[in-house]
């Protein structure tokens, strides 16, 4: 195996010096993710611990855990955190993921007007904007929308998706939605794999399954670790397609953490509780980031 | 062989992204908005745009009076800010603003709902010396006076109308189910009998609709829940008191026999699929569709709602209705079993504020006097369908004549019912709400809701409650 070239110079800069000079051009993006991330989040960690209302109240005072104990013993936050994994298990792991990998594998045998043409109308779904998006779904589930138009006409049963299946309803809007991104990064994964190899295996005799599953899994690994926490981040970060679509109803059923969040916050005007669940949702986001890097970290 | 893997090393770029990621992305949920300054001489006027984009009577009247402000005072400029949502994102999005000087408005438009939770919270300025050196303040109703005045004594903000609530009918439908053209029911029951008749003889219409659920808001609430709670006891009794809030112990009250039975009645009209679907129902586009779709096109026959409503089939809103009131009779909310004093309303209405952190409250407070003037507060009661609540309006026939239905709407007035629009009022609404949607889908029974209520209301209003 041969180490990439190295461009020839004289003697090594200083190590502190090189590292220096290595990190400079990092210092004004730090500085800004310090002030318009860190910084915004640090204060919101700290109302979480307040009793801090929108309106209705003349002083906020520091209540420690009290936000914490109110949001386990809470019914409807439980059934928030439920729904949230249903929601992005469903919607994130098995829809997105797989959908996308199907697709851009399919994507890589097919002629080119058809590639195009399909990446085009997945593609077009991703860059819609959430409410537009959800605006679409709505209108495509409702009770009077197009899937009943078309189930009626194959003479099958209609109901009102929105109000039966809430959960599968807004999952699957989401899948609709943000498929694109998964089909994008396996694309790129699915072309780095060298030619060779998968010839080769095929003139081993590996079928279709067996090529996908013993080298094109294994080597596209990273990307599938990647592109699995990206769109986990993004799923358990909707609100829009949810609000636009159910409003996380009927009575809660599809009301996943960030719309329970909304709600305190700035129906119930419950800012420092409204936080608190926020800062959990953060938690629930990290222990999903944490495994996936530690699938990452692994070797093939 | 070429290296099949991407290189194992990670650019410290590369991780600094992936954190940054990993951040944003539930960070975008905490959104922290920023604003910029005020200018000395603009007015910004910040106020609830409709979210349907052909009802534009609030822009154009506003319009007028920004070209009538700037006309009478040279140099000084008003910027109209529209916030355009339904009500409770209205709400929230205001005291968002109000929170710092760099986004408050000079003057904004809050609703009697949520203003005294504004004012403890800090966010207005009393108006009592201007409102004292003005002379049109004394053609205010007094009852209107009081809509904005806090429990420190001092007032808020001046009124631009207030509204009752009363039942709309479709009087072909009626005619079609062999009901009378001049209906007025005495009882629940007399309106549950027309909504089953209905429901039997024009089979293709939705009978009653009673706004219900979370989803609905506040029109649940006040247009729903308490059309029919207030009506539970005797209004007139000597010892008659708020069905929600005991003003004695300053305790709100906990699950009633008149919260059960209104409760009941949402639950009957519903099991009974007397109203609409209960995804319709549930569907937070309903108001909007009743008003758009559902009366305009003959689909219901009884609607229990505001007196607003013909705002939205004036000509030039986009849904004109010229001739709504041949197609459509009105008849007052009874009471329950027709106890005294027969009808019921509830009142509300929205005032003009000057938020505590304005950098303007004077000129703020000279555009309140323009737009407050006998000939643009008539203009504006007519041209919304509101409820006078300057005398001098109130008494000029040119106002009565108007439109029909404010004759019938103004006479409502002695019978009304006001809120507790106390700070807890917007969380124990939505209590209600959700005691509404439970019995709307069958997810609970009545007293199941009703207890659940008890338990939502003690949290809502730290434990200021009493059981009857």
């Amino acid at each position: 195996m041969k180490s990439p070239a190295r461009p020839a110079a004289g003697p090594p800069p200083h190590p502190t010096l090189r590292s220096l000079t290595r990190v400079l051009p990092l210092t004004p993006a730090t500085v800004l993710l310090l002030l318009f991330l860190a910084g915004p989040i640090a204060y919101c960690a700290y109302i979480a611990f307040t009793d801090l209302q929108l309106t209705g109240q003349a002083e906020d005072s520091f209540i420690g855990f009290d936000n914490f104990r109110t949001a386990f013993g809470d019914e409807a936050f439980l059934n928030a955190v439920w729904l949230t994994l249903v929601f992005t298990v469903i919607s994130a792991l098995i829809g997105q993921n797989t959908l996308g990998l199907a697709l851009a594998a399919l994507m890589q045998r097919a002629s080119k007007p058809v590639r195009t043409l399909v990446g085009g109308i997945v593609v077009t779904a991703w860059v819609l904007p959430e409410v537009v998006a959800g605006f679409l779904l709505y209108a495509f589930f409702r009770r009077e929308g197009t899937l009943n138009a078309i189930l009626d006409w194959l003479h099958l049963p209609t109901q009102n998706w929105l109000y039966t299946l809430p959960i599968l309803a807004v999952s699957f809007a989401n899948v609709w939605r943000g498929t694109a991104f998964s089909m994008l990064v396996y694309s790129a994964a699915l072309n780095e794999i060298p030619k060779e190899i998968t010839e080769a295996a095929e003139v081993d005799g590996a079928g279709g399954w067996r090529r996908m599953w013993h080298i094109t899994l294994p080597m596209i690994r990273r990307s599938i670790g990647t592109n699995l926490m990206l769109i986990t981040l993004q799923t358990l970060s909707v609100f829009g397609l949810i609000w636009v679509m159910t409003r996380g109803g009927p009575s809660g059923k599809s009301q996943t953490l960030p719309l329970f969040m909304y709600e305190e916050a700035f129906q119930k005007s419950m800012i420092g509780y409204g936080t608190a669940v926020a800062l959990l949702l953060l938690v629930v986001g990290s222990l999903f980031s944490t495994i996936y890097l530690r699938l990452l970290r692994t070797e093939v | 062989m070429r290296p099949t893997a991407p290189s194992p090393r990670r650019s410290p770029l590369r991780l600094l992204l992936t954190a940054a990621l990993a951040i944003t992305a539930p960070g975008a949920l905490t959104a922290c908005g920023t604003g910029s300054g005020s200018d000395p001489d603009t007015v910004e006027v910040s106020y609830k745009q409709s979210t349907d984009n052909q009802i534009r009577v609030l822009d154009t009247f506003l319009a007028d009076v920004k070209k009538q402000f700037e006309k009478a005072n040279p140099g000084k400029k008003v910027k109209l800010v529209p916030i355009k949502a339904p009500d409770s994102e209205y709400y929230t999005k205001v005291q968002q603003m109000l929170r710092s000087p760099k986004t408050a408005p000079d003057l904004v438009y809050e609703d009697t709902f949520l203003i005294n939770s504004d004012i403890t919270s800090g966010y207005l300025k009393p108006l009592d010396d201007y409102l004292a050196d003005w002379k049109d303040w004394d053609q205010f109703i007094d009852t209107a006076k009081t809509a904005a005045k806090a429990e420190d004594g001092k007032t808020y903000g001046v009124p631009d109308g207030t509204d009752t609530r009363g039942l709309w009918f479709d009087k072909a439908i009626f005619e079609k189910a062999g009901l009378p053209a001049d209906w007025q029911p005495k009882t629940w029951a007399d309106i549950l009998t027309a909504a089953r008749t209905i429901k039997d003889k024009v089979p293709d219409v939705i009978p009653l609709n009673v706004y219900t659920g979370k989803p609905a808001g506040e029109a649940a609430t006040m247009q729903g829940f308490e059309m029919l709670l207030y009506g539970t006891e005797d209004a007139t009794a000597a010892d008659a008191s708020d069905p929600l809030y005991d003003e004695k112990s300053k305790k709100w009250k906990a699950g009633t026999q008149g919260f059960k039975d209104a409760l009941t009645f949402v639950e009957t009209v519903y099991k009974e699929k007397l109203g609409p679907e209960v995804s319709d129902a549930l569907d937070p586009n309903i108001s909007t569709r009743v008003r758009g779709e559902l009366l305009p096109e003959g689909r219901l026959g009884i609607n229990l709602d505001g007196s607003w409503l013909p705002q939205d089939w004036l000509p030039g809103s986009g849904h004109a209705w010229p001739d709504w009131s041949e197609k459509l009779g009105l008849a007052h909310m009874p009471t329950q079993n027709g106890q005294s004093p027969g009808k019921v309303s509830m009142s509300g209405g929205w005032t003009w504020a000057i938020p505590d952190k304005a950098g303007n409250p004077d000129l703020a407070f000279e555009f309140i006097e323009t737009m407050q003037t006998k000939a643009n507060a008539q203009k504006w009661y007519i041209a919304n369908s509101g409820i006078a609540v300057r005398k001098d309006v109130a008494e000029d026939p040119a106002y009565a004549e108007a439109q029909p239905g404010i004759k019938f709407f103004t006479d409502l007035v002695p019978s009304t019912h006001y809120r507790p629009a106390y700070p807890a009022y917007p969380k124990v609404s939505t209590a209600i709400q959700e005691a509404m949607e439970s019995v709307t889908t069958g997810d609970a029974s009545v007293s199941e809701a009703a207890e659940n209520y008890d338990e939502e209301l003690k949290a809502a209003t730290d434990n200021q409650v009493i059981e009857e």
